[in-house]
Formats: structure tokens, C-alpha cells, sequence
């Protein structure tokens, strides 16, 4: 199980953001846009483990937590953002050049390194994907390390399934097994329709030794969570992503509580066994 | 001769009290204390002992506060008002920071944390409690709050043994009072009947010895019957109180209950109108204003109170996840009570009634928790219907 | 259909998970007038509203189920492939198909007809039941997926 994340970096007030600056925009779906930042200046924020998040701060609008999608060698940092209220419109609304501060990284990352010599069973809802991505590329990096690995990605419609080329192209190797599904589609959609719980019976995997990693959609987490456990993974094997309102992200705004738990400080990746009776539990 | 260490006491006549405060304000802290303003007592600045409320005491009782005079000329003949000591360490609102565009970048401008040293002058035991419970909640994690911890190294924690329980107290219940038991620089102990009137001093601290060494002259050794007076006062205290709640379990019956009805029926009632959030003195969730100027260049960054009983609280994606009254009293009351060990290794609460006192109507967590501990049964709502 | 392909039809419908381990007699019986029928990329198997007189057993391919309206592009709400079956609407009165189902890839199913299948159901009341309790799930499947769909996975 991983430690808790360390202090983030000391720059006056933990709450201070750093410089970032815009070097490109992506639009992924009709509410989705991928940005790709760097450090304005020296200061910079630096990943521990990936799966962790950061706050992004649109200047004079405010913060939100991002999922944070890939760090390249540069230092640069992958953020696929989604339209909802001001501020992340304010953040996708960003062109090459702007600037925007960050803060973090927060939280722990998916325990992937422990689930070396396990098979490995990923499922993603609408934007889960971008959280669980550096975890895709690090089985790829290592992939002898790994059993059976399947990956089951799921959307709304086909238009809004994020970084589609990319998940195009992890369909041509042949050492995965990949199933992309959406809830609805038009005639122009070839592939499977039906909620990502319909596909997991086709997942191949051995449940007495099966790490799975699941982000999306609470109800969505929940209902594999507890199909992938009926076919007899622990639940202690089974990580979730969970997501709450976020204003500080340091484990004293008291916003992000699940019950016991911290998101900001404890999580946001829980074993399923953890959440499991407050999952079923109404607006916790 | 009176020993003026760490363990010393002494015995302070009324007439050499002012005594006290001079010597406080003469080691550096502004003194900060109960004083009635607006039909209330409140902790705001104290010039002198004739700010404290002398002969007044408080009525309390769930959903009514009223102040009413004394018989005698008590200087803490009452108990805890609308306010909490967290104001001073955690202030209703707080400039976090100023960030200011320069060129096509910002650069961030942090807020001083120097201000005043604050004698807080006439913390109870709850309150002392209190104080360990925020201590914890702003520093005893991974990323420490700076304003917390700078104004909380300034303090001088001056406490009141309370000579009677207010009519929603329960701190025998949760442990916490009525007597001070440690945490304190200072603590005072007033004994008044007629005829007589004087205070026990004891000495909790180096800094709280520092404090007091001018005070020698006017401290005379305690009688053995003194000790006995304030033992009786604290035993009299711990046996009048207004409320009791059994403590034990709860951690494990809040997350037992989460589907009791009993949250429906206490739903029914509360308008979710903040007030117990606002005078706990643990409350602690905040939330983030960014303030920007006309031209948005310069923006502060400003944090506020904020309460788990908005709706806006939970607002995840748009949308609240509590959005009924139901969950939010439920959250409020299992984190309080319940998760709050989790969290942080102790209960939320410390007994002090202020939430029962101060809700407009009168919701009382010490009834909502028998109830909880009650079965439900279909025929009845558990515990009685108001 | 010559008895050789009786044959082939017989023994895919056995390895069949719909149909594995059940009766051997009856599913000989099920499969009289049974036929393969394939269908092309695009190919409409069948329309709503249109009779139901067979049960499509999927064994390669896969099948959209869409639904919609005369004022707006059809919707595909699930697919159904190998290992799967189509429909029940042949089962119940008026044996009419409820949604129209189209093949997305080259497909091959067994169609098993209908009326062969309601007579040989109700002939013999243990298998009737026993394919009852085969086919509840499936009922049961579609009903929670829809369920999950009204839930609205990816709202927020």
C-alpha cells in the first residue's frame, strides 16, 4: 500500500501556485481539451508516483483538481481537461503561450508497481482514462513484468471517448487484450455498445492473482468493482479512483471527506474493500 | 513565600486581580476575553477587569441564550457564549496570499504571518480541549497551515476552572472539564461566597511562571481549605451539568446507522442554517475566495469559513452529492462524532453545548444520539416525536 | 437440410453457452427447422415490428440492437455477440420484434424457429422451465443495463 504523498513543494504558502505556461491545446471531445504545460521559470512540480493529481489555477478565476495524464522527460505535464463550471472553462480556454499556475502533485498514486507479476485489469469511464493512462505506459514499459493484461474503456457516445487515436493504436498490440464501449451510438459506430459492465465476462483473467485499476464514474467503479470481486478478485486488489470537491488539497478545507477518509491526503485510489459499504451508501 | 514555578500556586485576592491582567499585558500579549456586548458574553479585547462580565451570569437552554444579572460580583460566574478562541487562531476570513501578472507571467506575494501575542484570557477546559483538536487538525499533518501555526506560537492560554455548568454543558461526558487538566499557562480558579473573594492562581508553564513572577508579593500560600473549595467547586460543577451523552461506541454506532430513520426525523427539523457549524469550537472547513481587482491584475486569494450544511459544499461536477438536509446533518454529525477519530485520533466534540444552545431549533445532539442508539421501529419514530 | 447439416447445427447449439448442458433430446428437438443464416456487414437481421419467428443464437460477429423514431437517427443500444442470444420477443404474444437488430460485422447465427420451439416448450413442461431459467438472465441482464444507462454512467 503506498505511503502518504509527501509535503508538496515549500514556495512561501503551500497553497501558492507556480508558474506554468501553455505550449499546446488539444480539443479531445465536444467538452474535453488536453493541455500540455511547462515551467515558466526554475520552479517546477515534480511526480512521485503517477496517478497523482494537481491543482491548476486559472489566474483571477480560482483552482480545480486535475488528474495528471502523463509527465514527460522534460517535465512537462499532460492535463485533459472537461468543461463544467468556471474555472475549467477558464483553463481549456488557455492558448499556447498563456499562462496558468500549478500546485501538488497531490495524493497517491495507483500502486502499480506492486502489481508486478499479477495480470492486470484496467477499466476506464469517459475521463477516467487520462488518470490511468501513465499506468497503461508503464505496463508497456515493462510489460514482461505483468500477466494478462486487460483493458476495458468505456463513454457515453463515441464522441466522447478521449485520446481515441492513442487507444486506436494500443488496439494493434497484440500482448493486451482492449474492449472500448459506449452506452449509445449512431450508425457510424462499428464497435461494442453496452454498459462497461457488459463487457467484463469477456476479460481473460486469473482472479486469485488480479490487480485491477478502476476510474470513472462512482456508480460505474462500483458496479465492476463488485462484478470483477464476484468472479473472486480481492477487493483489496480492486483500486478505485474516487473524487469529491476539492478547494485545498492538503487535508485541511475538510471538503474532499469520504466518511473516514481524506481524498486530498488519503487517497484519491482506494481499495474497493476500504469504500466499499459507504459506496452503497446515498450522497456521503 | 509562594514558589512561582511550573506547579506553583497561590492564593490572589479580588482587589489584586487587576494585578494579573497588568502583569500579562506587561510581558507583551494583548489580552483578549469574555465581555458582554450585544446581549451576549463574546471574546474580544480586554482593557481591564471591568470588560469581564462582573455579576452577570447566562441562561442557556437548546435554542435560547439570555444573559441575566448575579446576586454577587462574580468576575466568570458564567459559562460559554456564541463565540470560540478559533477566531483568533483560525479568523472567520484570511488573506492566504496576493499573486500579481508581471510580464506573461504572476508571481505570488505571501501574507505576513507576524501580528500580535494574544493572552487568551478565560479558555475553559472544553475550550482547552478545543484548542488540542485544532492543534491537530492544522498541524499535526503531512503540510502544517502557516497562519495557524504562526499565531498559535503566540499565544499565552489563560484558563477558568467553570464554578457552575450551563444548562447545555456536557463536558463530563466527553471528558474534557470540567477541571483543567494540563494544556494551560495560567489557571485560575475563582472562590466567592459571601463575605469572600479570591482566586486560586496555578502556574502551567514556563511561559506561564515568566508571566507571573512580578505577582509574588500579592500571592499568598494556599491554604489547605482552599484546595478543598476548589476541588468542591469543580466536583459541584462536574454534577450540575446540563446535558449528558454516552460517548462510548459512537465511532462504531455512526457507522452502523447511516440508514436509521431518526436522520429523517432530525432532517425534518433543521434548516441546515450553519449555526452549529459556526460557534464549534472544532469546526475547522474553510473555503477559497479569489478576489480579484477591477483590471485583474492583482488577485488575493482569500479563505473563509465555510459548512458542511451548504449546499454548495459538496458541489462535485455541478452538481451537490448532499443534496438533502439529510445528508448534510447526517455528514456533520458521523464526522463530529464519528470519523472524527479517524481523521485524527479523538472525537470532534468537547461537550461544550454550543450547537444545542445556538440552534435556532433546538436540535440537540445529545438527544439525536440516544435516539440513534435506539432500534427503529416502524410504528414509532425513535425517539419520540416533538 | 440435407441430415448433415442437421448434424452441424445440432452440435453448435449444444457447444452453445446458451444451450451447454442441456438436455440432449431437447435441443435435437429445438433444432428441427433450425437453419445458418449469415449476414453481411450492414445486414438488417430484422425490423421492429416485423414477426419474430426465429431465435437468432449468435456464433460469430456481433449484432446492434437500435431503436428510435421517426425524428431522429436510430440509436444503438447494445451489442450482442458469440455466446449470445437475440431477442425473446418470439416467445410472447404477439411474437413481434421490439427494436430492429443489424449486423456491424459479418455475421453467423443459427436461427432457430420459433414456432418448433413454443411447441416443443410447452410439450414438455421441464424443459420449458428449464429454458426459462436459462433465458431469465438474459432478461435480467438487459433490464440492469438499462437500469445502469438511466443511472447515466458518465453524468458528472
Amino acid at each position: 500500500m503506498p505511503a502518504s504523498a509527501p509535503a508538496p513543494t515549500d514556495s512561501g504558502h503551500p497553497l501558492a501556485p507556480i508558474p506554468y505556461a501553455v505550449r499546446s491545446t488539444a480539443t479531445e471531445t465536444p467538452d474535453t481539451t488536453t493541455l500540455v504545460i511547462e515551467p515558466r521559470g526554475t520552479r517546477r512540480i515534480s511526480l512521485s508516483r503517477p496517478g497523482q493529481f494537481a491543482m491548476l489555477y486559472a489566474f483571477g478565476v480560482g483552482e480545480s483538481p486535475i488528474g495528471i495524464s502523463r509527465e514527460t522527460p522534460e517535465g512537462r505535464l499532460v492535463h485533459t481537461i472537461r468543461r463544467v463550471g468556471p474555472v475549467t472553462k477558464a483553463l481549456t480556454a488557455l492558448t499556447p503561450g498563456d499562462t496558468l499556475g500549478v500546485r501538488g502533485p497531490y495524493g497517491r498514486g495507483w500502486p502499480f508497481k506492486e502489481a508486478r507479476g499479477q495480470d492486470i485489469v484496467i477499466v476506464a469511464g469517459g475521463l477516467g482514462l487520462p488518470p490511468l493512462r501513465p499506468v497503461i505506459y508503464e505496463i508497456f514499459a515493462h510489460r514482461e513484468a505483468y500477466g494478462r493484461v486487460e483493458i476495458i474503456f468505456g463513454a457515453r457516445t463515441p464522441k466522447d471517448l478521449v485520446y481515441y487515436d492513442e487507444v486506436q493504436s494500443w488496439r494493434r498490440r497484440t500482448d493486451i487484450r482492449i474492449q472500448v464501449t459506449v452506452d449509445a451510438a449512431g450508425r457510424d459506430w462499428y464497435g461494442d455498445v453496452g454498459v462497461v459492465t457488459t463487457r467484463l465476462p469477456d476479460a481473460r483473467f486469473d482472479p486469485t492473482r488480479t490487480t485491477a485499476f478502476l476510474c470513472g464514474p462512482e456508480i460505474m467503479m462500483r458496479l465492476v468493482s463488485e462484478a470483477i470481486q464476484a468472479r473472486g478478485v480481492d477487493p483489496h486488489a480492486i483500486w478505485i479512483s474516487m473524487e469529491r470537491n476539492m478547494k485545498c488539497a492538503i487535508g485541511l478545507c475538510g471538503h474532499c471527506q469520504f466518511g473516514p477518509v481524506f481524498l486530498c491526503r488519503d487517497g484519491p485510489v482506494f481499495p474497493f474493500a476500504d469504500l466499499a459499504p459507504l459506496l452503497r451508501v446515498r450522497e456521503v | 513565600m509562594v514558589e512561582l514555578g511550573v506547579g506553583g500556586r497561590g492564593i490572589l485576592p479580588r482587589r489584586e486581580f487587576p494585578r494579573l491582567l497588568e502583569a500579562i499585558t506587561a510581558s507583551g500579549y494583548e489580552i483578549v476575553g469574555p465581555t458582554v456586548r450585544e446581549g451576549a458574553i463574546v471574546y474580544d479585547r480586554l482593557r481591564g477587569v471591568d470588560d469581564l462580565p462582573i455579576g452577570w451570569t447566562d441562561r442557556q437552554e437548546g435554542g435560547q441564550y439570555r444573559l441575566e444579572r448575579r446576586g454577587d460580583e462574580a468576575l466568570f460566574g458564567y459559562t460559554v457564549g456564541p463565540y470560540t478562541w478559533k477566531k483568533f487562531l483560525f479568523p472567520a476570513r484570511e488573506r492566504l496570499f496576493t499573486a500579481r501578472r508581471e510580464g506573461d507571467s504572476f508571481v505570488v506575494i505571501p501574507e505576513p504571518t507576524d501580528g500580535p501575542k494574544l493572552a487568551l484570557f478565560g479558555m475553559r477546559a472544553c475550550e482547552l480541549a478545543g484548542l488540542d483538536i485544532t492543534d491537530t487538525v492544522f498541524q499535526g499533518g503531512p503540510t502544517p497551515d502557516p497562519g495557524y501555526r504562526a499565531r498559535r506560537g503566540r499565544i499565552l492560554r489563560v484558563a477558568v476552572q467553570c464554578g457552575q455548568a450551563g444548562g447545555t454543558c456536557f463536558c463530563v461526558s466527553m471528558g474534557t472539564g470540567p477541571g483543567v487538566r494540563g494544556g494551560a499557562d495560567l489557571v485560575v480558579t475563582e472562590i466567592l461566597s459571601p463575605g469572600e473573594h479570591r482566586f486560586r492562581l496555578d502556574i502551567g508553564s514556563e511561559e506561564g511562571a515568566r508571566v507571573v513572577r512580578g505577582l509574588a508579593s500579592v500571592l499568598a500560600p494556599v491554604p489547605p481549605e482552599d484546595d478543598a473549595r476548589v476541588e468542591a467547586i469543580v466536583a459541584r460543577t462536574a454534577a450540575s451539568m446540563g446535558r449528558t451523552m454516552e460517548s462510548r461506541g459512537l465511532r462504531d454506532l455512526l457507522r452502523e446507522t447511516l440508514d436509521h430513520p431518526r436522520w429523517q426525523h432530525v432532517a425534518n427539523r433543521c434548516l441546515s442554517c450553519t449555526n452549529c457549524t459556526m460557534v464549534c469550537p472544532t469546526c475547522f472547513c474553510s473555503t477559497h475566495e479569489e478576489v480579484p481587482d477591477l483590471n485583474a491584475e492583482t488577485v488575493e486569494r482569500w479563505r473563509r469559513w465555510d459548512s458542511c450544511f451548504n449546499l454548495g459544499f459538496s458541489e462535485l461536477h455541478g452538481v451537490s452529492v448532499r443534496k438533502s438536509g439529510l445528508s448534510r446533518y447526517r455528514q456533520w454529525l458521523t464526522h463530529k462524532l464519528g470519523t472524527w477519530h479517524d481523521q485524527f485520533g479523538s472525537s470532534g466534540c468537547v461537550g461544550c453545548g454550543r450547537c444545542i444552545t445556538w440552534c435556532p431549533v433546538a436540535i440537540d445532539l445529545t438527544e439525536e444520539v440516544a435516539a440513534l442508539r435506539q432500534p427503529a421501529t416502524p410504528s414509532a419514530p425513535p425517539g419520540g416525536n416533538r | 437440410m440435407t441430415n448433415e447439416e442437421h448434424a452441424r447445427i445440432v452440435e453448435r447449439i449444444r457447444e452453445h453457452p446458451f444451450f451447454r448442458g442441456f438436455d440432449e433430446e431437447f435441443v435435437e428437438s429445438a433444432c428441427a427447422d433450425a437453419v445458418e443464416r449469415r449476414f453481411w456487414a450492414e445486414e438488417v437481421l430484422f425490423r421492429e415490428g416485423s414477426p419474430s419467428k426465429n431465435l437468432f443464437v449468435i456464433l460469430e460477429g456481433k449484432v446492434g440492437l437500435e431503436v428510435g423514431s421517426s425524428d431522429r437517427p436510430e440509436l444503438t443500444v447494445q451489442t450482442v455477440g458469440p455466446g449470445e442470444v437475440i431477442g425473446w420477443s418470439w416467445l410472447v404474444p404477439p411474437h413481434r420484434w421490439r427494436f430492429d437488430a443489424r449486423a456491424l460485422k459479418p455475421t453467423l447465427t443459427i436461427a432457430l424457429d420459433a414456432e418448433n420451439l413454443r411447441h416443443t416448450l410447452s410439450r414438455r413442461p421441464e424443459w420449458g422451465y428449464q429454458f426459462m431459467i436459462r433465458f431469465l438472465p438474459v432478461l435480467a441482464e438487459r433490464l440492469e443495463n438499462t437500469r445502469i444507462q438511466l443511472l447515466d454512467l458518465h453524468a458528472r
